[in-house]
């Protein structure tokens, strides 16, 4: 049976494509076969994020238009033999693609992937409509910060009128100091405004940056705290009970000697 | 009472906790979809129903929606400048 999971957030910049790169690696790391769908037609970075951006030679909209077949615009990772990337293109625009071709083509993906990955595009216009069209579920990326938070609860809703009930939420970019000083919406602030089921909660981290620039989803980085977290999404996402981490706060001497030393 | 306790002693409202009061205010808004002509029409209506019964000062009525801690409410603050006697 399997998934097809749009990775939507409203607002952009918050990790809604690395956050597709980390789950799909993962979920390849554990033996799925997984394909990821870029929908952000015109601005197309999931390339970039899995190191694929030279290898791709047709796209999403070759596919839709018909020109090639699916397999040929399927770009496989060097690393993960079992992760499929589908690129789209970045000459054409959102409404390149409709919903009733998304859906189609990811009927016919059904048949060959257990995880069907959708990197949906910022905003509530076409482009998220047709990439949420053709999900069985949604994961909605946020950041503790009011305007992601605001533009995660108009997605919800605006998910929710598209009949899609599986939900669920992945908060990142969290700064536990901040939390833990009172200066950032905590976890339960989050839960309690938006309402919906958290299976992720990544913790700011300069390894996203420094994987990001070499192409490597820091997923794979076993000294990447938010590697760790994404490590523990994916074993969620496959059914697994794990226990939110608890993140690393600045310990008593560090925080005296900060006082005492300022900076 | 609690709040100004702490502002008596200096206590500083976290930015979190700001941020957090702002976002369920603003949340109201969305989610009900009141759009500052609604809030006009209301405003008028409640302003029309009153003047039957009493004198108001239009001028320095406020009308809004708040946010305490879990509920929220329509405020009405309404200057009474006369009350009128009906036969």
């Amino acid at each position: 049976m399997s998934e097809v999971i749009v990775i939507t957030s409203g607002k952009g910049g918050v990790g809604k494509t690395t956050t597709t790169a980390n789950l799909g690696v993962g979920l390849a790391m554990q033996g799925k076969n997984v394909v990821l769908v870029d929908t952000d037609t015109g601005l197309r970075n999931l390339d970039l994020l899995l190191g694929l951006e030279n290898r791709i030679m047709y796209d999403l909209i070759d596919v839709t238009e018909g020109r090639v077949p699916y397999k040929k615009a399927l770009v496989r990772h060097k690393k993960f033999e079992t992760l499929y990337l589908l690129p789209t293109s970045q000459v054409k625009d959102k409404s390149a693609v409709n919903p009733e071709q998304l859906v189609k083509l990811c009927d016919d993906l059904r048949k060959e992937f257990d995880f069907i990955l959708i990197d949906c595009p910022a905003g509530i216009e076409q482009g998220f409509k047709t990439a949420v069209a053709a999900a069985d579920e949604a994961i909605v990326v946020t950041m503790p910060e009011i305007s992601a938070v605001r533009d995660a609860d108009k997605i919800i809703g605006e998910l929710g009128r598209a009949d899609k009930d599986n939900i669920k939420l992945i908060v990142n970019r969290i700064r536990p100091q901040m939390v833990e000083s009172g200066d950032m919406l905590d976890m339960d602030d989050i839960n309690d405004i938006l309402s919906i089921d958290c299976i992720g909660q990544i913790p700011d981290d300069t390894m996203v940056v420094t994987s990001t620039n070499k192409g490597e989803p820091c997923i794979t980085m076993e000294k990447s705290s938010a590697g760790q977290a994404y490590r523990n999404i994916v074993r969620r996402i496959l059914g697994e009970d794990v226990p939110f981490m608890e993140f690393q706060t600045e310990g008593f001497f560090e925080k005296l000697r900060r006082r005492v030393f300022g900076k | 009472m609690i709040e100004s306790l702490m502002k008596l002693f200096g206590k500083k409202e976290r930015s979190g906790k700001i941020a957090r009061d702002r976002l369920k205010m603003v949340l109201i808004h969305d989610h009900a979809n009141i759009s500052p002509e609604l809030m006009i029409n209301l405003k008028n209506d409640i302003i029309r129903v009153i003047s039957t019964y009493m004198d108001i000062d239009q001028e320095d009525m406020d009308i809004a929606l708040e946010q305490d801690a879990d509920s929220v409410a329509l405020v009405a603050n309404i200057p009474v400048n006369r009350v009128k006697h009906h036969k």
